[in-house]
């Protein structure tokens, strides 16, 4: 009985609203990638092609990432260089 | 001029064989001439919820592999005249369907039928996209729930790129049709309501069908539940949302429940 009067007392404050805020927010997200599917895997493949002119890199070892706020989103560069890699360049060339 | 349906969701369970029935049996009593086409090849259901499980001799894909003739796997409704079915085939797995077995046997549906409804398996994968592939109009089934309302939304994008429709540039009609509705618990803000769903969605609304008792009762005996209890609340939502389909305005009625006295509505809440 005092769990019924509780949720009596709880009744304006339901989880809808919180189910509906979640949505909208995944939703804008996941449309965004919808239109651009391969964006990321464009952007990496030709960040990718152009460091790979100057400096000798493991693919591996570059990733991109995007993330999309409400009004603002980035776009995240990690690119690990291996130690010395300006004189591997110097060596090749 | 025939109209190619599909009824779809994306997640399972929300109700689209359920709708199927039950708008085919609807707009099949205002005249037309319908055929539901279950499209869930391996996991047929279509023919246990139309009552017609132990009529069915041939299927889908037998008429798509060319074993058996269209005229020879359509069974008509014991109930209505003007209502058919297409049953899936519960043997074969879902490989056994080809884009074009799907194209010749849609195109001849259509000569045949004022309403093709295709009841679409649940998911995204193949016999999702088939089912939808050249209908002019979908349904797009959902549930007061996060993951039914998110799924939709990946359906609403497929529908938009991957049907004959959408890649001809045209605009393939989108309905939402909300089943499984509990108006006392969207107005507590326990659940998702209309309004939620509908400007998550961005798409018109057909119809709100109420939770009900009405809908496991019919599907127990094998029967559209427009068919079982027409006076009921879910069959009177699908027989106007069915009107709606034809194109008739009619004024969208948010289901509500019986009221329940204070004690009822205490022992009721601890029953949910």
């Amino acid at each position: 009985m005092s769990m019924n009067l509780l949720n009596l007392l709880r009744r304006r404050t339901g989880s809808a609203p919180v189910a509906r805020e979640r949505l909208q927010i995944l939703l804008a997200h996941e449309r965004g990638l919808r239109s651009q599917p391969d964006l990321l895997d464009v952007l990496r493949a030709e960040i990718l092609a152009v460091v790979s002119r100057h400096v000798v890199l493991d693919p591996e070892k570059v990733i991109v990432r995007m993330d999309r706020g409400k009004s603002v989103s980035t776009l995240e560069v990690d690119i690990e260089l291996p130690n010395g890699f300006d004189k591997r360049m110097a060596v090749a060339s | 001029m025939a109209k190619v349906l599909v009824v779809t969701s994306g997640k399972g369970g929300v109700g689209k064989t359920t709708s199927t029935a039950a708008l085919g049996a609807a707009l099949a009593q205002q005249g037309q001439k319908v055929v539901v086409v279950d499209f869930d090849v391996g996991l047929r259901n279509l023919d246990l919820i139309m009552g017609a499980e132990r009529r069915v001799v041939f299927d889908l894909i037998n008429v798509a592999q060319g074993v058996a003739k269209l005229s020879q796997a359509l069974i008509r409704d014991k109930r209505l005249e003007s209502l058919w079915l297409l049953p899936a085939s519960q043997t074969r797995d879902k490989d056994a369907l080809t884009d074009e077995g799907v194209r010749d046997i849609i195109a001849d549906l259509r000569t045949k039928f004022d309403w093709v409804i295709c009841d679409s398996p649940a998911g995204i994968e193949r016999g999702a996209t088939l089912a939808m592939r050249y209908a002019d109009e979908a349904v797009i089934v959902a549930n007061p729930e996060v993951s039914s309302v998110r799924d939709a939304d990946r359906i609403v994008g497929m529908l938009d790129s991957k049907t004959v429709k959408a890649e001809k540039g045209e605009q393939l009609k989108k309905h939402v049709l909300i089943t499984r509705y509990d108006t006392g618990r969207a107005a507590r803000g326990e659940m998702l309501n209309i309004d939620d769903i509908l400007e998550i969605l961005a798409i018109p609304l057909l119809g709100i069908i109420p939770e009900s008792q009405d809908v496991l009762k019919a599907s127990n005996v094998g029967s559209p539940v427009t068919l079982n209890n027409a006076a009921s609340m879910p069959a009177k939502a699908y027989i106007e949302a069915a009107r709606r389909l034809t194109g008739e305005t009619v004024a969208m009625v948010v289901p509500s429940e019986q009221r329940k006295g204070f004690m009822g509505r205490l022992l009721g809440r601890r029953a949910a």
